[in-house]
């Protein structure tokens, strides 16, 4: 019952069409930010290495390499800030967290493409 | 009586506001509500709207819960009218669970009358009041929030403890009201000041930024601030 209601005001927010996207994507994160009365899109392009929380509450974190430091952004699934994710490569993972991500550099942070079959015909 | 109502508290989630920004908040099933009975000067003594929340099933409520709310066939009764005493007003609703008096003058209200969410529409911040999560027999640094003492350097076996409680040969005894470990929670306790982030008179919903004292599923009472500024 009381979940049900928590479910109820958390729907408020959810998006109409979930965003697809999964742990190992390269993603083109869009977000909507305000400088001084305009809003304009930036975008923030990384791995997501996790996805934690459920429902309304849901997370992920997205990590990228700029100038040799690695940085990692946390954003929540279904914030109105996030316009949209344009998702770029998709890689075969094995697991739910790519925390070991943070411990490789160079070559090794590379993960394997996954290509999706095409079943034509 | 100020702007009111009883809840229930339900739980807590996040929600976005306008900026974009989480903002934490409580949900409170609150109301409806029914006026049970009113409190005036002349009869006793002081002023307050008397507030039922929840039905109790007629059939687990007692004889008393039931003729608060409905007049109820008595022999009694039978004889007071006859001897012209007129009884006081009955809402007329089913028994009511949780019954809470809010104080302040009771113009504009009358028993019977429903008492929903929407009467905390306008108002920007509440005061809610409930009994805090009963902690049990706790110690001083979960009490008191003190330090406990060190983990090393010869401290043995006391690690939690308070330390010293007093002075020496003078006054020879622990101060009253020393903090020292004990019951802790259960209490009536008020957060004050809570902004109200929504409502929803569909559902019954009220939602307050930050926490509310007591557990999932205990009962609430929502007041307009009386914080100024």
């Amino acid at each position: 019952m009381d979940q049900k209601l928590i479910e109820l005001v958390e729907s408020v927010h959810h998006r109409k069409e979930p965003l697809q996207f999964a742990v190992g994507d390269l993603v083109d994160v869009h977000t909507k930010i305000m400088e001084g009365d305009k809003e304009r899109i930036q975008i923030y392009s990384g791995t997501v290495i996790s996805r934690s929380g459920s429902r309304g509450r849901e997370m992920f974190t997205v990590r990228r390499i700029v100038a040799g430091e690695g940085v990692e952004r946390k954003f929540p699934v279904h914030s109105p800030r996030i316009d949209k994710i344009v998702v770029k490569r998709s890689s075969v993972v094995r697991r739910a967290k790519l925390f070991f991500l943070r411990d490789r550099v160079g070559k090794s942070v590379r993960l394997k493409e996954r290509r999706e079959k095409t079943v034509e015909k | 009586m100020g702007k009111g109502i009883l809840g229930r508290k339900v739980g807590m989630t996040q929600v976005f506001d306008e900026g974009g920004n989480a903002v934490p908040v409580t949900v409170i099933q609150a109301g409806p509500c029914h006026v049970v009975q009113l409190r005036t000067v002349d009869r006793d003594g002081y002023e307050a709207v008397q507030l039922g929340f929840q039905d109790r099933p007629r059939r687990l409520a007692s004889r008393s819960e039931r003729g608060h709310v409905a007049q109820l066939e008595s022999k009694r009764q039978k004889a007071r009218a006859a001897a012209g005493v007129a009884s006081s007003a009955k809402a007329g609703c089913e028994p009511k669970r949780w019954i809470r008096e809010l104080r302040g003058p009771v113009e504009g209200y009358q028993v019977g009358q429903e008492i929903a969410v929407d009467t905390l529409a306008e108002v920007a911040a509440v005061d809610v009041t409930g009994v805090s999560i009963g902690r049990g027999y706790a110690g001083p640094m979960r009490r008191h929030n003190f330090s406990g003492q060190r983990a090393s350097h010869g401290v043995k076996k006391v690690h939690r403890h308070p330390g010293g409680t007093g002075c020496s040969a003078f006054p020879s005894r622990v101060m009253k009201g020393t903090k020292m470990a004990g019951r802790l929670g259960g209490s009536r306790v008020t957060a004050r000041n809570l902004k109200v982030v929504r409502v929803d008179l569909e559902h019954n919903l009220l939602l307050v930024r930050g926490a509310v004292p007591g557990p999932t599923g205990a009962f609430v009472v929502v007041r307009e601030t009386n914080k100024v500024g």
